[in-house]
């Protein structure tokens, strides 16, 4: 299953990021050089293998259901760009 | 044969219910709604880069709760997929969720429409996930952030779509919030949020086994609007079907105002989550030995109680649906019964009736009464204490003033007059004031007794035993 350029183009849109022709170009022959030597996996027999979902052999880590203490809203919003005193405030994304 | 006669609508409900646990899923975090904004947050629900999650085990518990409850198989090893889309309510630009291995499937609860149909609708999955932040779209050009929210802890609870009417919908959504209300995992609170309901809806022909394109309802935030807005969206796809039209896959919200649905605009479109298995996230192994401890835990649900309350104190079928409609209401009930001097079904439907009229009444306006009180109230009735009417008296005063009914009484000089020599000299004095009346009692007219009644109450201020009263009344007429 080869990546086309349209592939690239709908994972750009997803990641929110835009790139020139020559961009799309060039990242639909990585994505597919990539591909293609994660292919190599394919030829290994995992019909009798659970998936692997997490590398770590732990399980039931857990938390008791206890507060504890907050960041100060200032603290939290001292990043933002755009801030109020109290929100953090970003271009309106409602169309209207 | 109507239009709508020849579709068949499908209905299926995904519910998100908002855990009522003291922290957020994955962070320390106050769970509090309504904090001041922004306040209950940390470096992970805030999504800043390194952070760790950790998993509360509450939210475990709460699920298995409801998972047993509605009858799913709990699955012995679950994981966490990351969600991914962009949305600034969602500071990570993921949501931690479930995907591939739930916490709970293949469930069901049993519903029953008006007309006495019942139905068994099925529960696909229940998981668990976290929520979003919020966003303010009002605030002139911008939009405002609030990340309090994000992390909360949910359940997504997916049924089959095999619902068929709004009706169907409107009452299995009530079987959801009932259950989690009993388990006391939610608050249940539809417009404030805490539960929300998303329908996905499409019309087929009758006889058709192929599922029509679906559209999806939002925003509906009470059992009166799921209703609404799914029937109107029935309607409305048939309509569109019926002009030759073809239904177009989106979101729509409903707009309670307007009576309509109207399609979401957002800027955010792109539905391609790619979700993978979050490798921040341990899985969780749950044993027999946790289900077993989870089940022994369960409170009566509310289809056993009621069925209980018809066998164990002879209440009529109407009484046992409203009392037990939510454990606060049968729990007070219950408790108003341990107090009454003489238990029998007659002091029980007495009870009944006192909880389904004047305690519901009270209570939602906001006002407590303590069960304890109602029992005394009741075993005053009983005793001839008071009358029944002067004890619609003694409760309000109760609900205001939280005060014991024997203070009450006391207090404000109650107690049933019962002395019959007291009351025969009364009913005397009122006779000799209406001897009109009484001629046209003796000539026929027997309602004329209510009357002399009346009068009788009237003079002894409410607190004459209506009982001899009567008694007497029909002695002294007779003559």
């Amino acid at each position: 299953m080869a990546i086309t350029k349209n592939d690239v183009e709908h994972i750009a849109k997803l990641a929110k990021l835009e790139f020139s022709d020559e961009e799309k170009e060039k990242f639909t022959h990585q994505f597919n050089d990539i591909l293609k030597y994660i292919e190599q996996l394919n030829t290994v027999d995992t019909s009798n293998v659970e998936p692997l979902t997490q590398v770590i052999e732990l399980h039931n880590a857990f938390r008791a259901d206890e507060v504890k203490p907050s960041t100060p809203t200032s603290e939290a919003l001292k990043n933002a760009p755009d801030k109020t005193d109290e929100y953090f405030k970003v271009p309106k994304v409602i169309g209207s | 044969m109507s239009i709508n006669s020849k579709y068949q609508a499908v209905i299926g409900l995904e519910v998100h219910a908002q855990l009522s646990t003291k922290t957020k899923i994955f962070c320390g975090c106050s769970n509090k709604f309504g904090s001041a904004p922004n306040s209950n947050v940390c470096p992970v629900c805030l999504g800043m880069p390194g952070v760790l999650p950790v998993l509360n085990k509450e939210v475990v518990e709460y699920a298995i709760r409801l998972g047993l409850a509605v009858n799913c198989s709990i699955t012995t090893k679950s994981i966490f997929a990351r969600k991914n889309y962009f949305y600034p309510d969602l500071p990570k630009g993921y949501q931690i969720s479930q995907y591939e291995e739930p916490i709970c499937r293949n469930g069901f609860v049993d519903i029953e429409l008006a007309d006495g149909t019942k139905r068994r609708i099925g529960i696909t999955r229940i998981h668990m996930e976290e929520d979003a932040g919020k966003s303010i779209h009002d605030a002139g050009s911008e939009t405002l952030v609030d990340v309090n929210r994000c992390g909360t802890p949910l359940l997504e609870i997916v049924s089959e779509p095999e619902m068929h009417s709004a009706e169907e919908a409107g009452k299995y959504l009530f079987a959801i919030w009932q259950t989690v209300k009993y388990l006391g995992i939610c608050d249940g609170n539809l417009e404030e949020g805490s539960l929300r309901c998303d329908a996905n809806v499409s019309v087929r022909m009758k006889g058709e086994t192929k599922l029509g394109t679906k559209t999806e309802l939002k925003n509906m935030n009470s059992f009166r609007n799921v209703e609404r807005a799914i029937e109107y969206e029935i309607a409305r796809q048939i309509e569109v079907i019926e002009e030759g039209g073809t239904i177009i896959q989106q979101t729509l919200l409903w707009n309670a105002e307007k009576n309509i649905a109207a399609p979401m605009r957002s800027k955010e479109e792109a539905h391609d989550y790619r979700y993978f298995p979050d490798p921040d996230l341990v899985p969780v192994l749950v044993n027999d030995e946790w289900i077993n401890a989870a089940a022994q835990n369960l409170p009566e649900l509310p289809a056993k109680r009621k069925v209980r309350f018809i066998t164990e104190y002879l209440l009529p079928e109407y009484d046992a649906e409203i009392l037990t409609q939510e454990r606060t209401t049968a729990d007070f009930f219950e408790t108003t019964l341990t107090g009454l001097t003489k238990k029998n079904p007659e002091t029980y439907k007495a009870a009944s009736n006192w909880v389904m009229n004047d305690v519901l009444r009270v209570m939602n306006e906001g006002k407590t009464i303590h069960p304890e009180h109602l029992s005394s109230l009741i075993n005053a009735i009983q005793s001839g204490t008071i009358s029944g009417k002067i004890a619609k008296e003694v409760f309000e005063e109760m609900s205001a003033t939280h005060e014991s009914p024997e203070i009450i009484i006391k207090k404000k000089g109650l107690v049933q007059i019962s002395d019959t020599g007291a009351i025969e000299k009364e009913i005397e004095s009122i006779l000799a004031k209406f001897p009109n009346e009484i001629a046209r009692f003796k000539s026929g007219e027997a309602k004329l007794m209510g009357f002399f009644v009346g009068e009788t109450m009237k003079v002894m201020k409410g607190k004459g035993n209506p009982k001899i009263i009567n008694e007497i009344l029909a002695k002294k007429l007779k003559n």
